[in-house]
Parts: C-alpha cells; structure tokens; sequence
C-alpha cells in the first residue's frame, strides 16, 4: 500500500493540520510517513498545500508530481492547480462549499462535499477540515478512525483534547457523506 | 523511546540538545529559519543560550568564541548564509576549533532560490574558505538520519578539535517523517586543558588562534592538520552499498536525490535490469574505496545530483578510469523524478553510443 495524498486549501483552512493528523496516525499504525509543506512564494489568498505519503514500504521523494492517488481540494484555486497531479483513477474529494465548477479531468473518481455546512452543522465552520478528512478516509481508509483521533491529540497537544467530540463529529459527518453520495 | 514525527529543520535542533549543545547562534533563512525558531523556545528550557545574531558573520564568530571556551555549540543556515559563514569556518579550521555547522542547501549562486539543492557540494567538501582544510561532512537522506548525525557531528568535533558540518537540503528541512532518538555509541573524549576558561592565576593562558607569521610554524602547524584530516579519512567514511558485484548500472546519489534514485532503482530492478547503488552518507571524507568493489559487468555509472555535476568529480576518481560515468541532475530548486532516471539507468544498460 503506498497511499500519495495532496491536500490544498487557502491558508486558514487547516490544510497543514489534517496533513500532520493523517502522517501521525500513519505513524502509529506502524506505516512509513512523510509529510511534505508546499514552501515558497505564495500571494495572499492563494493556494496552501502539503503532501502526505503512507506507505507500507520506505518513502522515496516525498513530494507529489503525477502521481497522486488522492487529492483533497478545499477552494477554487487547488482544484485548478492541483487536479493534474493526480494518477488516472484518483480520488479527487471537493469541498462543494466553495467550490462550484467540476474538474476539467473526466478520468478521476470524483467526490463533491459540502464541508462548510456539514461543519456548522458539527459545530463550527473551523472543522470544515476535518468533515474533508473524515471523507477522505471513508474513501480511501488510509488509517482508522481511531487513529486519527489519537493523532488530533498529539498534533493540537492534551490541552485541545476537549476538542475532540466536535472533531469526530465532523469527520463522522465527512464519512457520512461519502456514503450517501450518488 | 517511542517515534515523534519531526520536521527535518527541528530535529535538527532537538538532537544538538540532546547532544549537549549549549549555544546556538544564527540568523534566519529560509528553508532553515525552523532550526532557530526551534532553537529559540527549547534551548533556554535546556539551559543553554540562544541568540539571534544581526548577521551570519556575526553568528559564526560567536561560535568561535563558543566553541574557543570549550562549548558545545552551532549555527545553522542555508546556501547564501553558509557562503557569508566560510570566513569564520576556515579560521575555526585553523584555530582547531570544534563546532558543528548545518547547511540546509537551496539553489543559488547568489540568492539563487528557496528550493532543495545540492549545489554546494564543492563548498562543503573542497573547503569554501581559504587554505589548507577540510570539514567532516554528514549529508543526511531522512529526518532519522539527521537526528542520528547531527548528535555524531558533535562527538566527532570534540574528537578532532575540528568544524564539522552537515550538508542536507530544503526538502529534508522541511519534511517531516517519525525519528527516534537513541543513546549514541559513548566515545572517549579528550579533555578540552585548550579552552579559554580563564587561568584561575595558575596556569599560563590559552591561546586558540590561526595566525602563524612564521612560515615554518605555520607549515609544521599545517602538517599536523593534515595529519588529523587523515585519520578522518582512515575512520570517518560512511556509506551505503548495495547490488555492485554484478550490476548493470550503478547509480550514486546522496541526500534527498538518493531517495528518489532509490525508487526508480526499484523500478529498474522490476524490469530485470541489475542495478546497484552508492550512497555516500559522508561527502568528506568520500567512500572512494567502495568503487573497487563494482564488478567487470557495469556498462556505466551514473551520478545523480541536484547541481551541474560536482560530486561527479569524487565519483570519477573513484572509478579510477574504469567504467564510464555519466550524469543526471537538475538546477535551481529542481527535484528530480524517478521516472526520468530510470530513463537514463535504461539507456546506460541498453548500451550508450
């Protein structure tokens, strides 16, 4: 198993967090990680991104380039950007909320969830990230649920722990999503 | 210990502190800024300094009064900020002063760009200040590796009384894989009677410098320089080999380029193309001995670099003249792909004209 995620949003979304949520339960499944920020020139209200691999074996290059089986998309500008670095047959899941176009690649199994509204409904319009996690694992059960709980923890620290329910809630209704789509 | 998953540039930073570093001097840049950020919070709470120096000069001469006084100290940077640092280097080379110095490479010359890049290999190992002198130099190829040779680095420089550096990439500073942190291997240090301590009124001064009028002290100080740089060259050279004794092609990368050769060596194995590979894990000294060791069927070599070829030099007078050596690299922040060096171990083994 060698799952090559890219996960992009603007900065502010909590792209970086569900990166680090998925390397670290990555890790403590006892699977390879890597977990690679975009770094570089970026104007404001662009694109932030990060790649995370999960693999049974060692990583090689941690970056993405065509070769992506996932991607997360959380605004109009990721989409478009990103949608290239997928392999044919990759799992393209779109945060609707944001983003009404459809992507130009019709080789793509693709996943439209309204994130924005599943978080309000959970909560908070801030774990519109984790609604987009919680998705993405119901797709491509990259690791457990369970672990990425675990891994909030230790990513946010003890003292978010409180924070929790909220955040399975919305990954829960993420999966949700994922079930009743199409 | 348990793994952590860490940011190449912050386990850096934990692993001096763990190896005793007391004293951390830079300036930021990027794709290193993380190592003094991280430095910044956690190594006061070590009881260390951390101190945010107005230029990299000054950063790297606060070093040598560090690390004169007997300290276990560092500074860290990228490309641009190494090059203003190699004055202090060559004089900390000369004054036998023991420091480790880590250089998160990115394209230059010049400012070049924020990007990985190995293209200050010759700096690194040719020496990038003036005179008669080498620096170990680790280039490690994951998070772990960092971890594990920047706490070397630190044993290593005490043992030699010499800088030693750690020559990784953007990428490795910026990504974050799981490391764990183990004992090192404990080492017979001698003690630092050298230092600037201050005489207590009961022994004459100490006196660390490079300056030598004479010319006959200098060459006698000099030779016994290279007579350190030696035993270096005896000990210190590490590496990874595999698959040489019958390989078609052998592929040599270090550092963050080694991991994508890595995959596409697998790719190449999977097609039935026999293929081995060197990986030096210190630039300086270079595992030119291991070369012997690829047998009679390798059509070619080929070099991988993210630079315009300057390792290839080391890996041409490794190979003696033996087998041909050709090159992969890409410039300026550029990360390569396996598919593109499959591409060119397929050429080397389908026969080059």
């Amino acid at each position: 198993m060698e799952e090559k995620v890219v996960m992009a949003g603007f900065g502010g979304q909590g792209i970086m967090a569900i990166g680090k949520i998925l390397a670290y339960a990555g890790m403590m499944e006892g699977k390879n990680v890597t977990w690679m920020p975009s770094y570089g020139p970026e104007m404001r209200g662009g694109t932030a991104n990060c790649s995370v691999i999960v693999s049974d074996e060692e990583v090689g290059s941690p970056l993405i380039s065509k070769d992506g089986t996932s991607a997360i998309v959380m605004n109009l500008p990721s989409l478009e950007k990103f949608e290239n670095e997928l392999v044919p047959g990759g799992k393209l899941i779109i945060n609707k909320s944001l983003i009404n176009v459809e992507p130009k690649r019709k080789d793509l199994k693709v996943y439209y969830i309204p994130a924005n509204e599943l978080a309000m409904e959970a909560g908070s319009g801030k774990v519109a990230n984790m609604v987009m996690l919680g998705a993405y694992l119901e797709v491509t059960k990259t690791v457990d649920f369970e672990s990425a709980l675990k891994a909030f923890v230790e990513v946010f620290g003890e003292e978010k722990s409180h924070l929790v329910p909220m955040n399975k809630e919305a990954m829960a209704k993420g999966a949700e999503a994922i079930r009743k789509h199409k | 210990m348990s793994k952590v998953l860490m940011k190449g540039n912050e386990a850096v930073g934990a692993a001096a502190i763990k190896a005793g570093c007391k004293y951390f001097f830079g300036y930021p840049i990027t794709p290193s800024s993380e190592i003094p950020e991280y430095m910044s919070k956690a190594l006061p709470e070590a009881g260390g300094v951390f101190l945010q120096a107005e230029s990299e000069v000054s950063a790297i001469n606060m070093v040598y009064g560090a690390g004169g006084a007997g300290a276990r100290c560092m500074t860290a940077s990228s490309s641009p900020g190494i090059s203003l640092k190699q004055e202090g280097i060559t004089y900390a080379a000369g004054a036998e002063i023991p420091c480790v110095i880590v250089n998160m490479m990115r394209g230059g010359p010049g400012l070049g760009s924020i990007q990985p890049s190995q293209a200050d290999y010759f700096q690194s190992t040719r020496g990038g200040g003036n005179g008669d002198y080498r620096t170990l130099c680790y280039a490690p190829a994951s998070v772990q590796e960092i971890v594990d040779y920047v706490m070397l680095a630190f044993d290593k420089a005490d043992y030699y009384r010499n800088p030693v550096l750690i020559a990784a990439d953007g990428m490795i500073g910026q990504v974050m894989e799981a490391v764990e942190f183990k004992e090192p291997a404990p080492i017979d240090l001698p003690a630092k009677d050298w230092a600037t301590t201050g005489t207590g009124e009961k022994r004459k001064p100490n006196v660390v410098n490079s300056l030598y009028l004479q010319a006959d002290a200098l060459q006698v100080h000099n030779k016994n320089l290279e007579k350190k740089y030696k035993l270096m060259e005896e000990n210190e050279v590490l590496y990874e080999a595999f698959g040489l004794e019958d390989a078609e092609v052998v592929v040599v990368a270090y550092g963050t380029t080694s991991r994508i050769v890595k995959s596409a060596v697998k790719k190449a194995q999977e097609k039935g193309i026999k293929v081995g590979m060197i990986r030096p894990i210190t630039i300086w000294p270079f595992p030119y001995e291991i070369f012997k060791k690829i047998g009679n069927n390798a059509k070619g070599i080929l070099t991988v670099e993210m630079s315009a070829g300057q390792m290839i030099d080391d890996v041409k007078i490794g190979t003696e003249g033996r087998i041909p050596v050709y090159f992969n690299g890409t410039q300026g922040g550029v990360v390569p792909t396996p598919q593109n060096i499959l591409e060119d171990i397929e050429k080397i083994a389908g026969g080059i004209r």
